[in-house]
């Protein structure tokens, strides 16, 4: 998962790019003709210290490598912040950055 | 004695390739991730996400998505609004087999300005729900999808 987050205005803007399949369950496979078992992020939660900043929820209907962005009040530069993902495998992902 | 043998091995395979397609079936929603995802229309996903249909539409609600999708794969899309005590966005494909996109808990210092990039199947209308201060507002636009996003 890629993470640039800055200050501007006052506010940390953070955009996050995570790698992942996103697989709906809905698609075939076009040479064996099986269904493509569904694995796709269901949460990705960003913490600014202990608080949580963002929570998004995420449907089958999110693109393939998820792109967010997203604004928030009371951090300064130099602060980290902890993006963690958590998919339907229930696998997860936490990666931290520092706002520059 | 050979044809039974082989039998049996048939048998044994049936019974792995069964167990191997139980294991890999989609696990049970986690508690906190809403069953509205597994929606297949729009007003049953309100229903579970909110609890209400009722939505007051208000064009003061930015939703920014291209009018001409070219590629249904990846359309962006950005949900802003100026209203005060925002505390959930979300997003619904009304045509997607399952419509609720992505829905976003914005606690207090979070600006209401979301932006994600979505799938669509085929042309269609996209909706923003804004919820303020316990009430939902909403706004719409169709979106044509030159290539779908959902076929293999």
């Amino acid at each position: 998962m890629k993470i640039k987050a800055k200050i501007r205005r006052d506010m940390a803007v953070v955009k996050a790019l995570a790698k992942h399949p996103m697989e709906t369950g809905l698609r075939k496979d076009k040479k064996t003709d099986k269904i493509i078992p569904a694995k796709f992020i269901k949460e990705l939660v960003c913490k600014h210290g202990d608080k949580v900043v963002y929570h998004a929820d995420f449907g089958r209907s999110v693109s393939k490598n998820p792109y967010v962005a997203f604004t928030f009040a009371g951090a300064k530069k130099g602060d980290s912040i902890a993006m963690t993902w958590t998919d339907s495998d229930e696998e997860t992902l936490t990666v931290e950055t520092v706002i520059k | 004695m050979r044809e039974k043998r082989r039998l049996l091995l048939k048998g044994l395979l049936g019974i792995t390739t069964m167990a191997t397609a139980m294991t890999a079936m989609p696990r049970l929603a986690m508690a906190k991730w809403s069953k509205a995802f597994d929606s297949s229309s729009v007003d049953d996903a309100l229903n579970d996400l909110y609890g209400t249909t009722a939505l007051t539409t208000d064009d003061t609600i930015t939703l920014k998505i291209p009018e001409i999708a070219e590629n249904g794969a990846v359309v962006p899309v950005t949900v802003k609004t100026k209203m005060a005590n925002v505390t959930k966005i979300s997003i619904f494909a009304e045509k997607n087999p399952q419509p609720l996109a992505a829905s976003f808990t914005l606690p207090e210092g979070t600006a209401a300005d979301v932006s994600i990039r979505i799938r669509l199947g085929e042309s269609q209308i996209v909706k923003a729900v804004v919820e303020a201060d316990g009430k939902l507002y909403t706004t719409e636009q169709e979106v044509k999808v030159t290539i779908g996003g959902c076929g293999g």
